[in-house]
C-alpha cells in the first residue's frame, strides 16, 4: 500500500520537477536580451564566456570575491551535495557503474561535509544582521528541508541501518514501471518524502538559480558589442530603413 | 541644504549596522505634468495605476531575460549586501542590493509565481498598495545602477536592470523622477542636456579658440557643424561650460590640434549623455542615441569619438551599434545599420574613447609632452562605475583601466592608486550617477560619497595625493560639489584630458 503510493508520489513529483524546470529554463530561452549587459571582467570569445560560466559553476568564482565566509560553506554544501546526489546512482543503476563504486566512501563522508555547510549558511542567516534582515520564511524552510534530508540520510547510514538493497530493489523497479516493495523505517520515509518535496517546489522557487545562472546576461554574454551588431526581435520591429 | 553634512570616515572600514528607514521618504522631487507629457508618459499618477503597473511589469519581464532571470534566481545569500555605497553610507537596509532588489521582487512573487499567490507571508511576497509604490519611488530613486553589487552576485544579478525596469513602470504611470525626465525633454527640444542652444554653444567654443589662443599662441580649433569632417565627437554638454569639464574639453581640442586631425561637434548632437538609460526606457534610449546616427550621417563623418562621459561611454560601447547602428559587424541585409556602417571607417573601432584615439597618438609617437607641467598635482584615478562595469577600450581585457591610467602615467610624473578595494572592477560610484546629481538627493549623493572620500583620504594621508583624474561628467559635477563638504579643496578632482592639455606641447609638430 504505502510502496504503490510512493511509487506513484515519486513518478508525480518527478514528472513536476522535470516539466516544471523544462518549461522554466524554455522561458529563459525564449526572453530576449535585448542590449549587452556583460559585467567585468566580460570575456570577448564565446570560448571566453564558456570559461567564465565554468568558473562561477564550478568554483562560485563572484562569491568568492564577495565573502568568504558564504563562499565556503555554499560551496562545500554545494560541492558535497553533487558527491552525495551522484553516489546515490547506485540506487539506480545494476550494476552500479565503476566510477559511483569509486566515489562511495567520498560521498558518504560528504553527507558529513554537506551538513556542516548547511549549518554554517544558517549561523550566517541567523546571527548576521543584515543577512537575518534579508531572510523570508521560506529561506530558513529550505535550509531546514536540506539539513533534514541530510540528517535523516546521515542516520540511516550511520546509526540505524535500513535496507538499502529493499530500497534499490524498489527504485530499480520504478525505473521499469514496477511497483516492489519499499521497506517501511521512520527514517526512511522521512528522507524520502523530503526528497519528494524538494523535487516538486524546486520549479517553482528560489532554487531555479541552478538553471537561472546558465541564462544570466552579465554573466553569459559575450563583450563584443562594437564588433557584432545584436538586435532583439522587438527592438528591431522599431527600425525602418529610412533611419528613423 | 547647508545642514547636509559628511557622514565619519570608518575607523576600519566595517560594514555598518543597520538603520531602518534612515533614508525613508528622501527620494527626488516628483516629475510635473508638463515635464512628463513632453515625454510622452502621463501627467500624474493615474488612476487605475495598479494595473497598469502590474501590466508594465509583465510586459517588462517578457522582454527583459535580464529581469525574468533575476526576479527568480536570488537566494537571498547576501553576497552583495554590504557592497553599495549607498547602503555603506546610509546604512538603510533597503540601500542594500538584494533588500532593494525585494521590492520589486516581492510584487513579481505575489502576482507571477504560485507560491507568492498561496502563500505570500512565507515567502515575502506583497501585494503593490501605494506604500509600496512610494517606496519603490524612493529606494529606485536611491540607486545609481552603477553595477557594483552584481560584480560580486553569484548569479550576476544586477540591481541596474531592476532599478530600470521599477523607474520605467513608474513612468509608465506618471510618477517619474523630475531631474531626469526633465533633461531628456530638453535632449529632444534643444539638443543637450543642459539646454544650451546652438548659438550659445557656437559663442562659447569661438571663446575658447580666444582663450587657447592667449594661453599657447596656437590656433586650436573647437570646429561644429563642419560637413566632411573625419570625426565627429560626441561629448557631455558640461564639457561646454561647467568646471572642471571644460578643461578637458580643451584637452580633446589640443589633441585634435597636434594629431592634424579633422573633427567636429555637432549642435543637433550637442550631448553625449543619454538619460533614457537611467529611467530604463527603451525607446527613449534608442531615440536619443538615434540624434548621433543622424548627425553623423548628415555629416558624412568617418569615425565617431566620445568624450569623457561614464554612462555615455557605456551606451556608446554596449548600446550604440544595437541602438543606431554606430559600430560594425551588421549583417548584409540590415539596411538600417548598413546606411552608416558603410560610412565609417572600419580600421577603427567605431565608437571610439577619447581615451582610445588619444592613447592611440601616444603610442604612435604622435605627441609629445612637457610632464613637469602636472608636477605640482599628485594624480590618482577614480574609475567611473559605467566605464570599468559596463564598458571596455582597446581591445584587451581591462584596456578600459589601463588606458586611461596609461595617458595620465605619460603626461605626468606623480600617478599612485587608492586603495585596490576601491578601484578597478571594484570601484565605488561618485554618489551622483543614475539620475541622482540633483540638489534634490544632496543627502543621498553626500552619504554615498564615503566610500570614495574613505579611499582617497587614505590616499592623501599616505602619498599626498591632490587630484583625483577621472572620465565622466557626473563624477567630475558630483565631486566638486561634495568635496568641500568631506573637507577637500573642490579642484581636487578633474579630467584626464585636462592633464593632456596641461602638458601637450603644441608648436613642435610642424
Amino acid at each position: 500500500m504505502m510502496s504503490t503510493l510512493f511509487a506513484i508520489l515519486f513518478y508525480l513529483a518527478t514528472l513536476l520537477f522535470v516539466v516544471g524546470l523544462l518549461s522554466r529554463i524554455n522561458t529563459y530561452a525564449r526572453t530576449p536580451a535585448p542590449l549587452k549587459i556583460p559585467t567585468t571582467p566580460a570575456p570577448t570569445t564565446t570560448g571566453g564566456v564558456v570559461l567564465r560560466m565554468t568558473r562561477e559553476v564550478v568554483f562560485f568564482e563572484s562569491l568568492f570575491k564577495a565573502n568568504l565566509w558564504t563562499w565556503s560553506m555554499g560551496w562545500l554544501f554545494h560541492a558535497s551535495l553533487a558527491l552525495v546526489v551522484l553516489r546515490h546512482l547506485r540506487y539506480f543503476t545494476e550494476p552500479v557503474w565503476g566510477w559511483v563504486a569509486f566515489i562511495q566512501p567520498f560521498g558518504v563522508y560528504a553527507g558529513i561535509t554537506m551538513l556542516a555547510g548547511l549549518a554554517g549558511l544558517w549561523a550566517r542567516r541567523l546571527f548576521v544582521e543584515r543577512i537575518r534582515y534579508i531572510s523570508t520564511p521560506s529561506d530558513h524552510l529550505w535550509l531546514v528541508l536540506l539539513i533534514a534530508i541530510a540528517a535523516s540520510g546521515l542516520l540511516m547510514k550511520f546509526a540505524v541501518h535500513t535496507d538499502v538493497i529493499g530500497v534499490k530493489d524498489f527504485f530499480l523497479g520504478l525505473m521499469h514501471f514496477d511497483i516492489r516493495p519499499l521497506p517501511m523505517d521512520a527514517l526512511l520515509t522521512v528522507h524520502l518524502s523530503l526528497v519528494l518535496l524538494l523535487l516538486v517546489f524546486f520549479p517553482i522557487s528560489k532554487l531555479l538559480h541552478a538553471p537561472g545562472v546558465f541564462f544570466s546576461p552579465t554573466r553569459n554574454q559575450t563583450d563584443n558589442p562594437r564588433e557584432k551588431r545584436h538586435v532583439a526581435g522587438w527592438a528591431k520591429q522599431m527600425e525602418s530603413e529610412s533611419g528613423k | 541644504m547647508s545642514d547636509i553634512t559628511a557622514p565619519a570616515y570608518r575607523v576600519i572600514p566595517i560594514i555598518p549596522a543597520l538603520k531602518p528607514g534612515a533614508m525613508e521618504g528622501k527620494g527626488p522631487f516628483v516629475a510635473s505634468e508638463k515635464i512628463n507629457e513632453a515625454i510622452g508618459f502621463p501627467g500624474n499618477l493615474v488612476d487605475d495605476w495598479h494595473d497598469k503597473a502590474i501590466a508594465k511589469m509583465g510586459e517588462l519581464l517578457s522582454k527583459y531575460r535580464s529581469l525574468k532571470v533575476y526576479m527568480d534566481a536570488c537566494v537571498h545569500c547576501g553576497a552583495c549586501s554590504d557592497k553599495c555605497h549607498y547602503f555603506i553610507g546610509t546604512q538603510d537596509p533597503k540601500n542594500m542590493p538584494v533588500a532593494r532588489q525585494d521590492l520589486m521582487r516581492s510584487v513579481y512573487r505575489r502576482y507571477f509565481t504560485l507560491p507568492g499567490k498561496l502563500f505570500p507571508k512565507l515567502v515575502g511576497a506583497r501585494d503593490l498598495t501605494r506604500e509600496v509604490l512610494d517606496e519603490w519611488y524612493n529606494y529606485f530613486n536611491q540607486c545609481s545602477e552603477c553595477r557594483r553589487c552584481s560584480v560580486f552576485c553569484p548569479y550576476g544579478i544586477d540591481t541596474a536592470e531592476v532599478t530600470m525596469a521599477a523607474r520605467e513602470i513608474l513612468d509608465s504611470i506618471g510618477y517619474g523622477q523630475k531631474y531626469s525626465n526633465e533633461i531628456i525633454g530638453k535632449v529632444h527640444k534643444i539638443g543637450n542636456n543642459l539646454g544650451l542652444p546652438g548659438p550659445a554653444l557656437i559663442d562659447t567654443l569661438e571663446g575658447l579658440e580666444e582663450d587657447v589662443k592667449e594661453d599657447t599662441g596656437i590656433d586650436v580649433k573647437f570646429p561644429i557643424d563642419v560637413k566632411g569632417a573625419e570625426v565627429l565627437l560626441i561629448t557631455p554638454s558640461a564639457d561646454f561650460f561647467a568646471e572642471p569639464h571644460i578643461d578637458s574639453l580643451i584637452g580633446y581640442a589640443k589633441v585634435f590640434h597636434a594629431t592634424g586631425t579633422s573633427w567636429t561637434l555637432s549642435s543637433m548632437a550637442s550631448e553625449a549623455g543619454n538619460f533614457g538609460m537611467f529611467i530604463g526606457n527603451y525607446e527613449q534610449l534608442r531615440k536619443i542615441a538615434l540624434r548621433i546616427r543622424e548627425a553623423a550621417l548628415e555629416l558624412g563623418v568617418k569615425r565617431i569619438v566620445v568624450g569623457e562621459c561614464g554612462h555615455a561611454w557605456r551606451v556608446a560601447y554596449s548600446f550604440w551599434n544595437t541602438l543606431s547602428g554606430v559600430g560594425d559587424g551588421a549583417s548584409e541585409v540590415d539596411r538600417f545599420a548598413q546606411m552608416l556602417q558603410k560610412q565609417l571607417d572600419h580600421r577603427y573601432k567605431q565608437p571610439t574613447h577619447i581615451c582610445e584615439f588619444t592613447w592611440d597618438a601616444i603610442e604612435r609617437n604622435a605627441l609629445t609632452f612637457d610632464k613637469a607641467k602636472n608636477d605640482k598635482h599628485i594624480i590618482t584615478f577614480h574609475d567611473s562605475c559605467n566605464v570599468a562595469r559596463g564598458s571596455r577600450m582597446g581591445d584587451f581585457a581591462g584596456g578600459q583601466f589601463e588606458i586611461p591610467r596609461n595617458i595620465i602615467k605619460a603626461v605626468a610624473n606623480n600617478f599612485v592608486e587608492m586603495d585596490p578595494n576601491t578601484t578597478r572592477e571594484r570601484t565605488f560610484c561618485c554618489g551622483g550617477g543614475g539620475g541622482l546629481l540633483t540638489d534634490d538627493l544632496l543627502e543621498i549623493r553626500v552619504k554615498g560619497a564615503l566610500p570614495r572620500m574613505e579611499a582617497l583620504n587614505q590616499a592623501k594621508e599616505e602619498h599626498g595625493v591632490n587630484f583625483m583624474a577621472t572620465i565622466c561628467a557626473i563624477c567630475k559635477a558630483q565631486f566638486t560639489k561634495v568635496l568641500p563638504i568631506y573637507g577637500f579643496d573642490r579642484r581636487v578632482v578633474g579630467g584626464v584630458h585636462q592633464l593632456v592639455s596641461n602638458a601637450i606641447i603644441l608648436g613642435d609638430k610642424k
